[in-house]
């Protein structure tokens, strides 16, 4: 059974991975990226980005000095039965992680907008928890920074305006122009409610950049027809994955959610038995 | 080519969009916050710790570690420039000339012209940013969090920067606009 210290430690480093080393999918997307830009200046961004990359792994330093706000998402195994609080060990690893990765702090109270220096707060970190089968505890860790996430829209659709969600997918991504670090990663949450599409559009950032199916590929292309390009400085590549997850909606509603991802989409994953 | 501190107007003047540029000198960065206490200090005829006039304000809020000797640059990329629009909409009433460096673009090129330029570094590249900077030479406001106080760096061949918006009038950020919202029209007919 998994105990408190091994949370805590187990956060602290998967927040270290995070911010120091992206996921293989992610680097192919922007090789990729790479190679079939043909504007000169969006060329020389992604080569400044895959450099950055490199560093930040060769030096164990963050990548990018926006670490995001911690959030955190638990797979929790129906057979575990955990004897401490959970949500206080994530926490510390939060505080811990702010300091040993380190973070740079960045909660602040919304109205105050004073910082609490170590990035845990009022609903700080974000943790969702959902129930799983199983015996395990599956914790990752998505820092997420603020140039994207400000970029980022929802919208309640009408149930007759199914044919214009790629509209709206594609005008959020327009209306963010170079604004939320392109090439970015979008994530859409269509159908469940007003908070629960939101969620599913965050979840979906967390799948393989690079497995869409026809009708996110279909997304995709569109949005690179824009020609916003990396920074927002032109070029043919201004996204490098659509990602889509589902939900029951209500007979009367169609909410849909779209969350924007910079390029450095951080995420670590651990499993603790 | 290489630019450095004080940058003056003449070398501002030449800058054109598309020139590729790297920045030796002085840097000071300044977000949200920092703005609008230095338009506060301005208004009311208070003197600024350090001057934005001919400065080169760098859009960042870096991350930084205390050590023995003083403060440890981390990470320190850009952030979203646009946020700054209105406060630098105003600052540039009062500055002759102006260097910004961030990332995303802004809109003030009627506003810069004939005072200024910005200059686009790749957003996110925090890592590769802390090899141009030599050191922090000071840091003012601190009480506004790490973030968003104004530090104070000292920069060797900082780039590359791409001038996105020039003394002239010309914003690479307008044209690209231009063009995504022709070519959003025509992505709308097809959908």
């Amino acid at each position: 059974m998994p105990t408190y210290d091994e949370v805590v430690e187990t956060v602290v480093e998967l927040f270290k991975k995070a911010e120091t080393e992206l996921s293989d999918d992610v680097i192919q997307a922007l090789r990729r990226a790479y190679e079939v830009e043909e504007n000169e200046i969006a060329k020389m961004n992604l080569e400044a980005i895959l450099k950055n990359v490199e560093i930040a792994k060769a030096k164990r330093i963050p990548m990018c000095q926006d670490t995001g706000l911690p959030i955190v998402f638990v797979e929790l195994g129906k057979e575990l039965c955990l004897d401490f609080d959970l949500v206080e060990a994530i926490k510390e690893g939060v505080v811990r992680a702010t300091k040993e990765v380190p973070l740079r702090p960045n909660a602040v109270h919304p109205i105050t907008r004073e910082n609490t220096g170590n990035n845990i707060g009022m609903h700080m970190p974000e943790i969702n928890v959902d129930l799983v089968d199983g015996d395990e505890l599956k914790i990752t860790v998505m820092p997420k920074g603020a140039g994207s996430e400000n970029c980022s829209a929802l919208k309640m659709m009408l149930p007759s305006e199914v044919d214009k969600i790629k509209r709206f997918v594609v005008e959020v991504v327009k209306n963010a122009g170079g604004k939320p670090c392109p090439p970015i990663f979008v994530g859409v949450g269509i159908g469940s409610t007003f908070d629960g599409c939101a969620k599913l559009a965050k979840k979906a950032l967390l799948r393989n950049v690079n497995d869409m199916n026809e009708f996110e590929l279909e997304i995709l292309n569109a949005v690179n027809e824009l020609g916003i390009g990396a920074m927002g400085l032109g070029g043919k590549i201004t996204a490098l994955a659509v990602l889509i997850e589902y939900g029951h909606c209500h007979t009367a509603s169609l909410p849909v959610a779209v969350n924007i991802q910079c390029w450095a989409n951080r995420r670590a994953s651990a499993v603790l038995r | 080519m290489e630019i450095v501190t004080p940058v003056s107007q003449d070398v501002i003047r030449k800058l054109r969009v598309g020139n590729i540029v790297y920045i030796s000198g002085e840097m000071i960065t300044a977000r949200d916050k920092a703005h609008m206490r230095a338009l506060e200090f301005i208004k009311s005829g208070k003197e600024l710790p350090i001057s934005f006039n001919n400065a080169v304000i760098y859009h960042c809020g870096p991350l930084v570690q205390k050590v023995s000797e003083g403060w440890k640059v981390i990470s320190a990329g850009p952030t979203t420039s646009a946020r700054m629009n209105r406060a630098t909409k105003e600052l540039l009433n009062y500055v002759d000339s102006i260097v910004i460096v961030g990332k995303g673009g802004m809109d003030v090129s009627e506003e810069i012209k004939g005072k200024g330029v910005y200059l686009a570094y790749t957003g996110g590249a925090g890592a590769l940013a802390v090899n141009a900077i030599k050191r922090v030479k000071d840091v003012h406001w601190l009480d506004l969090g790490m973030p968003e106080a104004v530090w104070v760096f000292e920069v060797e061949r900082f780039g590359p920067c791409i001038v996105a918006i020039d003394s002239h009038g010309n914003s690479l950020y307008d044209e690209v606009k231009r063009r995504v919202e022709e070519n959003f029209k025509k992505i709308v007919e097809k959908l």
